[in-house]
């Protein structure tokens, strides 16, 4: 099947942006109306809904940041009432506390078709095994794939994250055709394949494989192609606008955002003018259908370009590319969002341990290892060995439920740590992407 | 009894496990004019505690404090030991025949004696215990 629905995804641009037109109008009314958060935050930039006139008006909306979520922390932003939600996700906040997504029935239903449409366009289909090894529960990543996969009558193997070993052998077992998971993750299976005996490229059926959640490169898409035998297809989304969403066409020159359900901005970070396409900048979303958590002119912090000239593929549907960074200080470690303050936020809470860190990144074999280095306090300083073990185990442990992600400590003399007077540069990221 | 006498105070200091450190050590002594009379080192996962036995521990500690180490003072004993098979076993055995954990120990031989130097949960009762078998413990005022 070449387009999974060719009325949208091979609309006119015009049609498109018709209809992009009604569906903004239809959403600023309903969010003006019905949510609390967005009617103030109109009143107090003076806009009203009669005020969108056109689509360029949408930069006389305020915008919105993650910030705001944690704020308004647990459902302060959700617009529907609870018993029209089927379904939230939770991902960790910045200083502790978490974000909520809530989804209605529609909002999973366009989730669904989103991913429909990309992995319809990356060539996956009806009579497609697909392995989804991202992490299914409060993480987005897992549950989203299943269902675009599910959409599109593949047959879904919900392995989740871990027991890497297992998941290759069900891999040959069950003829997987296609995965999705980090890339990092996928690199780590060909390493452990190897291991086993087992070549990906020449023991498994395994060709396809959509792969995002954190950076990687075309020289990974190479290597992956030549090393596995494998198509690496980029996917892209974040928690807020649902979770993943949109992936690369066959022909791998970014992924297709499909005009009906996003209307995104590349603005320049720091005088929030627009940019033109090709230009690199922070991309802003506004989600077009969503109702659960209405998302509009959202700050992503992510950059990244759009393209706006057709693709080879026939969808008249813009494209985005590869992001190339992100506007603030975050870190992707193992697909999860990790940010320096969550860690100064924990460490707080630790009489045991200053609140000087530093963090190094590595990537050991395929996966990312992530230390952090912090000053043992002088009144933790104990002669025994088993109690500076036990200190050091307990930072860990208590960073890893700050963070969702496995860290190392390294407890370091008082005052060894550097300190900085400007913007602090605690982060030394050695991966080779 | 006073057992305090043969309570010896033991300069403990955290350490990363990187060169220069024991060396940092062993100058601030020198500078101070201090004397190590024995020492030892732990390590473990990166970092590294280190313990001296001092005859200034006083001018050790605040010298090292200023430098920025983490230091503490441990109450440790010192037995003298026969400096032949079993000698550490007729020590050890006591202990052990009296429930009392040995957390650490090192030791180190001279001309015709050897010195055991133990760090145990519970340093009265050991003291005793050693002295009642007609152990010797080195005092605090004879080495401090």
């Amino acid at each position: 099947m070449r387009c999974w629905d060719p009325r949208i995804e091979e609309m006119p641009k015009e049609e498109l942006q018709k209809l992009q037109f009604k569906l903004l109008k239809t959403l600023i009314y309903k969010v003006y109306s019905f949510s609390p958060f967005y009617h103030k935050r109109m009143k107090e930039a003076a806009v009203h809904p009669d005020d969108i006139t056109c689509l360029s008006d949408i930069k006389r909306l305020p915008f919105m940041f993650k910030k705001d979520l944690r704020d308004t922390y647990p459902d302060g932003m959700i617009m529907s009432e609870q018993e029209e939600l089927v379904r939230y996700h939770v991902s960790s906040g910045t200083t502790g506390k978490p974000t909520v997504v809530g989804y209605t029935k529609n909002d999973i239903y366009n989730w669904s078709e989103s991913l429909a449409r990309g992995l319809t366009s990356a060539g996956i289909g009806r009579g497609d095994v697909m392995q989804v090894s991202y992490g299914y529960g409060l993480f987005t990543g897992g549950l989203g794939l299943h269902y675009g996969a599910e959409r599109i009558g593949a047959t879904v193997l919900p392995t989740s994250v871990g027991n890497t070993e297992r998941q290759i052998e069900l891999m040959q077992d069950l003829r997987v055709t296609a995965i999705a998971c980090t890339p990092s993750y996928l690199l780590h299976m060909g390493e452990v394949a190897d291991k086993m005996g087992v070549s990906i490229k020449n023991n498994t059926l395994l060709r396809k494989a959509i792969v995002g959640a954190e950076p990687w490169s075309e020289q990974m898409r190479i290597r992956i192609r030549d090393w596995l035998g494998v198509d690496a297809y980029d996917v892209y989304g974040t928690s807020e606008l649902s979770g993943p969403l949109f992936c690369e066409c066959e022909y791998q020159q970014g992924f297709h955002v499909w005009s009906d359900l996003i209307y995104p901005e590349i603005l320049d970070p720091d005088t929030q003018e627009p940019l033109p396409p090709g230009k690199r900048g922070e991309l802003v979303v506004t989600m077009l259908q969503k109702d659960g958590l209405p998302i509009i002119r959202y700050r992503t912090g992510d950059i990244t370009t759009i393209r706006e000239e057709p693709c080879p593929c026939g969808r008249t549907h813009p494209r985005l590319e590869r992001l190339s960074g992100r506007v603030d200080d975050m870190l992707i470690i193992r697909g999860i969002n990790v940010f320096p303050s969550q860690i100064e936020h924990a460490l707080l809470g630790i009489p045991d341990v200053g609140e000087h860190f530093m963090i190094e990144i590595d990537r050991k074999g395929a996966l990312d290892e992530m230390l952090i280095k912090v000053e043992l306090a002088k009144e933790a300083f104990s002669d025994k060995i088993a109690d500076l073990i036990h200190t050091k185990k307990n930072v860990e442990k208590t960073l890893k439920n700050a963070l969702n992600v496995q860290v190392s400590v390294e407890l370091t003399e008082p005052g060894t740590l550097p300190r900085f007077e400007g913007k602090a540069k605690r982060v030394i990221d050695r991966r080779l992407i | 009894m006073n057992c305090e006498q043969y309570m010896i105070r033991q300069i403990s200091l955290f350490s990363e496990n990187k060169p220069g450190r024991l060396a940092a050590l062993a100058k601030a002594c020198q500078e101070e004019n201090v004397n190590i009379l024995a020492f030892s080192i732990a390590e473990a996962d990166g970092f590294g505690v280190i313990r001296v036995l001092v005859d200034k521990p006083d001018v050790a500690f605040s010298r090292l404090t200023a430098l920025g180490f983490n230091v503490a003072f441990t109450h440790v004993i010192a037995v003298l030991m026969r400096d032949e098979p079993g000698g550490l076993f007729e020590i050890a055995s006591k202990l052990s025949d009296a429930g009392i954990n040995i957390d650490y120990s090192y030791a180190f031989s001279g001309k015709n004696k050897a010195i055991l130097i133990l760090r145990v949960d519970k340093v009265e009762e050991a003291i005793k215990l050693l002295l009642s078998h007609s152990f010797t413990l080195i005092a605090t005022d004879s080495i401090q």
